[in-house]
C-alpha cells in the first residue's frame, strides 16, 4: 500500500513538472520565432512584502513580459541580503542580457557587482539605492525617497504653529533599506530646523502592520496623551499604528486628532486618507515596470541613459482628496 | 497557570526535599525566567504594572503582553504536542496561519479587496478558515504517519509553498476587512472590557489541557514520542497519535491565523504569522521540554510564549534602539538556554546541595 501510494505520488511529481516544462517551452518557442528575447534577471526584495511591493513587482512582470520581448526571471530574496547576492551571482553564471535589482540592503554590493561588469551584465537598480560605487551599475529608477520624507515634514511644519509642541513617534521601515534611510532623514532634518519638533521615540515596524501595532501600542503606556504625531515610514505601518491608537480611544487624523502621516499612498490607505484617519499619505510610485522596459530598450539599441532616473511622485491630503482620485487609481 | 502545574505538589515541610523538587521540577525555571523579566522591569519602566481601562478596554503593559503573545500561545500548544510525538518540528505553522486567514477573508469579501459587507456568513467563513488549517495540517501529518518523511522536511513543502497557495486564495491582494463585528474575534466584543484575544487563548489552552489530561491522548502522544516501535507493541496506533497531533497542530494554527487577521484587519498573505514558527520551537523548548519528543507540559510551552513576548515588550518600553533590537533578544535567549541546560542544571544541583549539606551539618 505504502509502496503504491509513494509510486503514485512520484508518477504525479513528475507528470506536473513535464506539463510545466512543456508549457514553457512552447511558449518561448512562439516567441523564439518572432525574434530574440532579452533575458532579463529581475532579484526582488521581498515580492508580497507589502501592498506596495505587490505592485511593484506586477508592474514589472507586465512590462517585461514575452509579448513584449522580454524573458523574465525572477527570484525572491525574502529580504535575505545573502540570499539576494547569490540570486544575483547565480543571474550571472545563467548569462542574462540584463540584471534589475530592488536591493534588501545598501551594503555588500562591490563583489558580485564587479563580476557582473566582468560579465558585461548592465545593472539597473529599481526603486532602491545602495552603497557600492556608482561606477558598478548602469543606472538607478525610482521615486527619491528623501524627498518624499521631506513633502511629510513641510506638511508638518504646517500643521503646527512654531509655539506648539510637536512630539513625534517614528515608525521606521526595515533599516537599512534606503527608503527608510532616507524618510528617516528627512524627518532628522526636520526635527532639527524645527526647535518645537521632539522626536518622542523611533522604532523599526519592518513594514508591517503586527509590529507597528504592537510598537505603537507600547509607546501608547509609555507616553500617552504626549503623543500627537506619528511618522509611519509606509501605509501598512501607519495602519497598525492607527488601529493601535483607535483601541486606545484616541482621536486620530483630521483637524485635531493626532498627525498620521504615511507613505507610498496604496488605494486601500487613500480611502483612510480620505476617511481623514490618515492626514497626509505621501506618494510613492511603484509602477516601475515600463520605466525599467524603456532603459533596457534604450540600452539594447546602444543609447545612453540618465544615471538616476526619479518618476513624479505627488502627495496626498486629508482634506483635498477626492472619490475621483481613488477611483483612477490602479493600485 | 499554576493549577496547571503538575511539579510541586509534594512539597513537605522539610527544606531538603522542597528545594528538591522545587529544583527537579520542569516548570520551576520557566517560571523563574518570567519571573525575572519582569521584575525587572519595575526597575526599568516603573510604569510596567499599571493597568488601567481606556475606552472599554483593561490596558497596560501587561494586558499588552498577554493581548500580543494570544496568537504564540496558540500555535505553541499545537507545536508542543507534534514535538512531543514525533521528536520533530511542524515548521509549516505560519503559513498554514495565512491559509486559514486567506480563506476566511476571501468568503468574507467575496472579489472586493476593502469592504465593511459580509459576503457570507461569518461563522462559515470561520469554520471554513479551520478546515483549511485542518487539511494543511492532515496533509502534514499523511507525510509524517503514513510516508515517515522527517517532521521538519514533510512541513518544509507546506513552509515553502503555503504562502503562494494563500497567495492564490486571495488573487495576490491585501484583503481589508472593515465590518466591525470581525473585530470582535481579534480586539473586543462590545461591553467586554477584557480583549477577545486574550479569552481566545485562554480557551484554547483550557481545551488543549482538558483534551490531554481527561482522554488518553496525553499519555499517548507521549508514549509514541519516548518511543514509537514499544508504544505500537503495546497496542497504540503510533500512526493515528502522529497524524491526530499533527491536525490539532493544524487546526490551531487557522485558529491563531483567524485571531491575528481580525487583530490587524487585514490579511496580507505574505506577511500574516510570518516567523512565528521559529518563536514556537523557541517557546517550547524555554518551557523546559525536550525537542526530542517525549515527556511534555504545555503549562511550561505556554509560559515560553509568555516569556518571548514578554521580553519583547521590555525591549520596546526600554526603548532599545532598533538596530540593536535584536542583538538584546538574542543575548536574553542565549542566557536561558544555557541556564537550561542539563550541565548547568547539574552543577547548580551540586552547588545547592553543598550549600544545604554543610547548612545541616551546622545546624544538627
Amino acid at each position: 500500500m505504502k509502496k503504491l501510494i509513494t509510486v503514485l505520488l512520484v508518477a504525479a511529481l513528475v507528470l506536473g513538472l513535464t506539463a510545466c516544462g512543456s508549457k514553457d517551452s512552447t511558449a518561448s518557442a512562439k516567441s523564439a520565432a518572432s525574434g530574440k528575447l532579452i533575458k532579463v534577471g529581475f532579484a526582488q526584495c521581498k515580492a508580497d512584502e507589502s501592498d506596495w511591493r505587490k505592485a511593484n513587482t506586477k508592474s514589472v512582470q507586465e512590462a517585461l513580459s514575452e509579448a513584449n520581448g522580454f524573458k523574465l526571471i525572477m527570484a525572491d530574496s525574502n529580504n535575505d541580503a545573502a540570499k539576494q547576492a547569490s540570486d544575483v551571482q547565480s543571474f550571472i553564471d545563467q548569462g542574462v542580457d540584463y540584471i534589475i535589482i530592488a536591493a534588501v540592503n545598501k551594503d555588500g554590493w562591490d563583489t558580485v557587482l564587479k563580476n557582473a561588469q566582468a560579465a558585461k551584465i548592465p545593472v539597473v537598480l529599481m526603486d532602491r539605492t545602495i552603497s557600492a560605487d556608482p561606477s558598478l551599475y548602469n543606472c538607478w529608477i525610482g521615486g527619491g525617497f528623501y524627498k518624499e520624507g521631506v513633502k511629510a515634514t513641510d506638511w508638518i511644519a504646517k500643521r503646527f504653529t512654531a509655539d506648539q509642541k510637536v512630539n513625534i513617534v517614528n515608525l521606521q521601515g526595515q533599516l537599512g533599506a534606503s527608503a527608510q534611510v532616507g524618510r528617516s532623514k528627512a524627518l532628522d532634518d526636520g526635527i532639527a530646523k524645527n526647535s518645537n519638533w521632539k522626536l518622542l521615540a523611533r522604532q523599526t515596524g519592518n513594514w508591517d502592520t503586527k509590529t507597528s501595532k504592537e510598537v505603537m501600542a507600547s509607546w501608547i503606556q509609555q507616553y500617552g496623551d504626549q503623543i500627537n504625531c506619528v511618522y509611519a515610514e509606509n501605509d501598512n505601518m501607519a495602519d497598525g499604528a492607527i488601529q493601535a491608537l483607535t483601541e486606545a480611544g484616541k482621536k486620530v487624523g483630521g483637524k485635531d486628532g493626532i498627525a498620521i502621516i504615511s507613505f507610498d499612498a496604496n488605494k486601500a490607505y487613500l480611502q483612510q486618507c480620505m476617511e481623514g484617519k490618515i492626514n497626509v499619505d505621501v506618494e510613492c510610485n511603484p509602477l516601475l515596470g515600463q520605466g525599467v522596459a524603456s532603459i533596457i530598450k534604450k540600452l539594447q539599441s546602444g543609447g545612453k541613459v540618465d544615471k538616476e532616473n526619479s518618476v513624479e511622485e505627488s502627495a496626498f491630503y486629508y482634506d483635498t482628496i477626492t472619490q475621483k482620485v481613488i477611483d483612477a487609481r490602479p493600485y | 497557570m499554576s493549577n496547571l502545574s503538575s511539579g510541586n505538589k509534594s512539597a513537605k515541610p522539610a527544606l531538603k526535599p522542597l528545594v528538591k523538587s522545587v529544583l527537579s521540577s520542569r516548570l520551576t525555571f520557566p517560571l523563574a525566567v518570567l519571573l525575572i523579566v519582569v521584575v525587572q522591569n519595575i526597575i526599568t519602566t516603573p510604569t510596567f504594572f499599571h493597568i488601567s481601562i481606556t475606552n472599554g478596554l483593561i490596558s497596560g503593559y501587561i494586558p499588552n503582553i498577554l493581548d500580543e503573545a494570544s496568537r504564540l500561545v496558540i500555535v505553541t500548544l499545537g507545536m508542543t504536542l507534534v514535538i512531543a510525538a514525533t521528536g520533530g518540528v511542524d515548521i509549516s505553522v505560519g503559513p498554514i496561519m495565512a491559509i486559514a486567514a486567506s480563506f476566511c477573508g476571501l468568503l468574507l469579501n467575496g472579489t472586493e479587496y476593502r469592504t465593511d459587507i459580509f459576503h457570507s456568513p461569518l461563522i462559515l467563513a470561520l469554520l471554513v478558515g479551520v478546515i483549511g488549517g485542518a487539511l494543511c495540517g492532515a496533509f502534514n501529518g499523511f507525510l509524517v504517519s503514513g510516508l515517515k518523511i522527517q517532521p521538519m522536511i514533510a512541513t518544509l513543502i507546506l513552509y515553502m509553498a503555503g504562502r503562494s497557495i494563500a497567495k492564490q486564495i486571495t488573487h495576490g491582494q491585501t484583503i481589508y476587512l472593515m465590518n466591525p463585528v470581525y473585530k470582535w474575534l481579534g480586539v473586543q466584543i462590545p461591553g467586554v472590557p477584557i480583549r477577545t484575544t486574550i479569552i481566545i487563548s485562554t480557551v484554547m489552552v483550557i481545551l488543549v489541557v482538558l483534551l490531554v489530561k481527561l482522554t488518553s491522548l496525553g499519555l499517548y502522544v507521549q508514549s509514541v514520542g519516548i518511543n514509537g516501535s514499544s508504544a505500537r507493541l503495546v497496542g497504540l496506533n503510533s500512526r493515528a497519535i502522529i497524524f491526530m497531533a499533527f491536525v490539532i497542530c493544524g487546526i490551531l494554527a487557522a485558529v491563531a491565523g483567524l485571531v491575528e487577521s481580525s487583530n490587524v484587519g487585514s490579511v496580507n498573505s505574505g506577511e500574516l504569522g510570518s516567523g512565528i514558527e521559529m518563536d514556537a520551537i523557541l517557546a517550547v523548548a524555554l518551557g523546559g521540554n525536550m525537542l526530542g519528543g517525549g515527556k511534555f507540559s504545555i503549562a511550561g510551552s505556554v509560559i515560553g510564549a509568555y516569556i518571548i513576548q514578554a521580553i519583547k515588550t521590555t525591549l520596546y518600553a526600554m526603548n532599545v534602539r532598533a538596530d540593536q533590537l535584536n542583538v538584546f533578544k538574542a543575548l536574553i535567549i542565549i542566557v536561558i538556554i544555557v541556564a537550561s541546560s542539563n550541565v548547568f542544571k547539574e552543577k547548580l544541583k551540586k552547588v545547592t546541595h553543598k550549600v544545604f549539606s554543610k547548612n545541616m551539618s551546622v545546624g544538627g
